[in-house]
């Protein structure tokens, strides 16, 4: 019988032959951590070790509070400059650099056929890559940086098999959020996700990134996308190391196949407040919103901004509506200026930000007061998360967030196609 | 093995509501994360929660951020064990490793209320309440040494310690 991608990958790594349900003990090849690696430098510290195990193999991006916005955070900053350079770790990209996932991927860490595992539940993006990536919690990476080693289950897998063409005016964020509408948000937990179907195989790298991010919030463990062409000339100039693309057998053994259809769905919107109360456009039509957020490490991409500034060009934001934008990147910043984009973000009365997390959890750059609501790029909208308990955030795609704000309400962006 | 008091909650309890994501880099010891315990869930819970108490939830337990104070802010709240129908799957490692059981029995959550006393009997692996008593399925060997280790991170020192005394 055939093997999962991730039945393959943890055998590899194991040097035995696994199967899901099995536990394996096994050697990341890289592991990331973020601001937390604060709290993560103190539990290491409890081990009463004096290095770390494989330097080589950290990857700490600064990224949720950037730059700090109280003392406290900027001590955990300084806490985290100092350690890296004590422990000669050089993978270190300090606050100038962008969100975690991107800057990973630009970077050249996200490799098909590596395992990746990092102190944030949206590691799963680099899926995306073809590579096997979790999140886990603080305790383990301080325990990973002392032993080199973590123990994993093989997960079992489920096959997304995404069918037809998309149409104009819907993205990969409404095909994953009505993916997650459908099935649930525990339907992948511990599982593996695997993306296949014409749809799939289309999707730009940018789109797949927001796909596999967003399994996620399925619950998935790890995504999957089998690397095309534009992956692999992606990393063409950045890869950190040699990589293989692994696939799954064609008779590899799947929990369940879940065909979607995509040809005709309408744009969707994640409502208040869980991930998977998942609505078409027209059921939340007129929906007014005080602010709304495009970016995040789900749909803070060049594709995003583009489709974003090609629907606000000639347009002004409602008078009542505070529209924030976060390249995810400053790589992504960047081209975007030279684009002319940030002209139009500006022209149009939208707020540009640094790189970075922004007000996605809450901690900084555009906190919801009391009774207001969000309309976000983002991928989660559990209540209080961006601020007060008592407001709410919908999720839509980047078409649908700036469309909604030029009018003040929520709306169909394919009106403004 | 003693007896708590159940606080019961429904589906996909997040980690936002357990704690809220404003705090998870500006708060760092463990005493001040339990005041902020299930904040925009149960604003009652923190200042009420007793020595002992255990958590009764339905489905997806945990769900969302992988921030380990979820788990850290209810264990030093006194939280004995959380008992859900199922867990999501960082939150579950997030508990084991900072030595918090986590429960996993549909059967029993079905049949407790909030507010009763239930007792769990971790070495037999039965949750005993007024209307039964329920079987929850045993951890395996490796992380039982973790649990009784009262976590990770003291578990692998522990194994440190041991690796360099055999050299």
């Amino acid at each position: 019988m055939g093997k999962t991608f991730s039945e393959k990958i943890l055998s590899q790594k194991a040097g035995q032959d696994v199967k899901a349900g099995e536990v394996v003990t096994v050697s990341p090849d890289f592991i990331l951590s973020h601001d937390n690696a604060a709290a993560i430098i103190q539990e290491f510290k409890k081990l009463g070790l004096k290095k770390v195990k494989s330097p080589h193999k950290i990857v700490i991006i600064l990224d949720h509070v950037v730059p700090a916005s109280t003392e406290k955070y900027a001590l955990n900053h300084k806490n985290i400059r100092e350690f890296v350079s004590e422990q000669t770790i050089k993978n270190f990209f300090d606050i100038n650099c962008g969100i975690c996932h991107q800057v990973f991927s630009e970077k050249g860490f996200a490799l098909p056929g590596k395992l990746i595992l990092g102190s944030d539940s949206h590691t799963t993006t680099y899926g995306a890559f073809g590579a096997f990536a979790a999140g886990i919690g603080r305790s383990e990476v301080a325990s990973f940086w002392a032993t080199d080693k973590i123990w994993l289950r093989v997960p079992e897998t489920i096959k997304i098999e995404i069918k037809g063409k998309l149409p104009p005016g819907i993205y990969a964020k409404d095909v994953i959020l009505k993916i997650i509408g459908d099935e649930g948000a525990d339907r992948a937990n511990y599982r593996a996700v695997e993306f296949f179907g014409e749809a799939a195989k289309n999707f730009s790298l940018a789109s797949r990134m927001v796909v596999a991010n967003m399994a996620a919030e399925m619950g998935a463990k790890n995504s999957y996308f089998v690397p095309d062409e534009e992956t692999i000339s992606f990393l063409k100039e950045r890869k950190k190391d040699e990589f293989q693309i692994i696939t799954s057998d064609d008779k590899a053994s799947y929990e369940a196949i879940i065909p979607i259809d995509i040809s005709s769905i309408e744009p969707q919107v994640a409502c208040p407040h869980t991930v998977d109360n998942v609505k078409p456009v027209s059921d939340v039509e007129g929906v007014k919103f005080h602010q709304a957020l495009l970016g995040t490490c789900t749909n803070g991409r060049l594709e995003d901004l583009e489709v974003a500034a090609r629907i606000l060009k000639g347009n002004k934001i409602h008078p009542r509506v505070r529209v924030l934008v976060i390249p995810a990147s400053s790589e992504t910043y960047l081209l975007a200026l030279r684009e002319g984009i940030i002209d139009v973000f500006l022209e149009s009365g939208c707020v540009i930000l640094n790189p970075g997390c922004g007000p996605c959890l809450g901690a900084h750059q555009g906190i919801l007061a009391p009774g207001e609501i969000a309309l976000s790029t983002a991928n989660r909208n559990f209540r209080g998360r961006m601020g007060s308990k008592d407001s709410e955030i919908f999720l839509a795609s980047p078409a649908t967030v700036v469309a909604s704000s030029i009018k003040g309400e929520i709306t169909d962006p394919r009106k403004f196609l | 093995m003693k007896k708590g008091r159940v606080w019961k909650y429904g589906d996909n309890i997040n980690t936002d509501v357990i704690f809220p994501g404003k705090y998870t880099y500006s708060i760092l010891d463990p005493d001040e994360m339990a005041r902020h315990a299930l904040e925009d869930l149960d604003p009652d819970f923190a200042r009420k929660v007793k020595p002992g108490d255990i958590i009764v939830a339905g489905r997806n337990f945990g769900c969302g951020s992988s921030r380990e104070q979820a788990a850290t802010c209810l264990k030093y709240a006194g939280v004995q064990a959380v008992v859900a129908k199922s867990f999501a799957r960082i939150f579950f490692r997030n508990a084991i490793n900072q030595g918090l059981s986590v429960l996993q029995s549909e059967e029993a959550v079905e049949n407790i209320e909030n507010g009763q006393e239930i007792e769990i009997d971790f070495s037999q692996g039965k949750i005993k309440t007024e209307k039964g008593v329920y079987d929850f399925p045993p951890f395996p060997e490796s992380v039982l040494g973790i649990l009784e280790a009262g976590g990770l991170i003291p578990y692998t020192k522990k194994k440190l310690k041991r690796g360099k005394k055999e050299e």
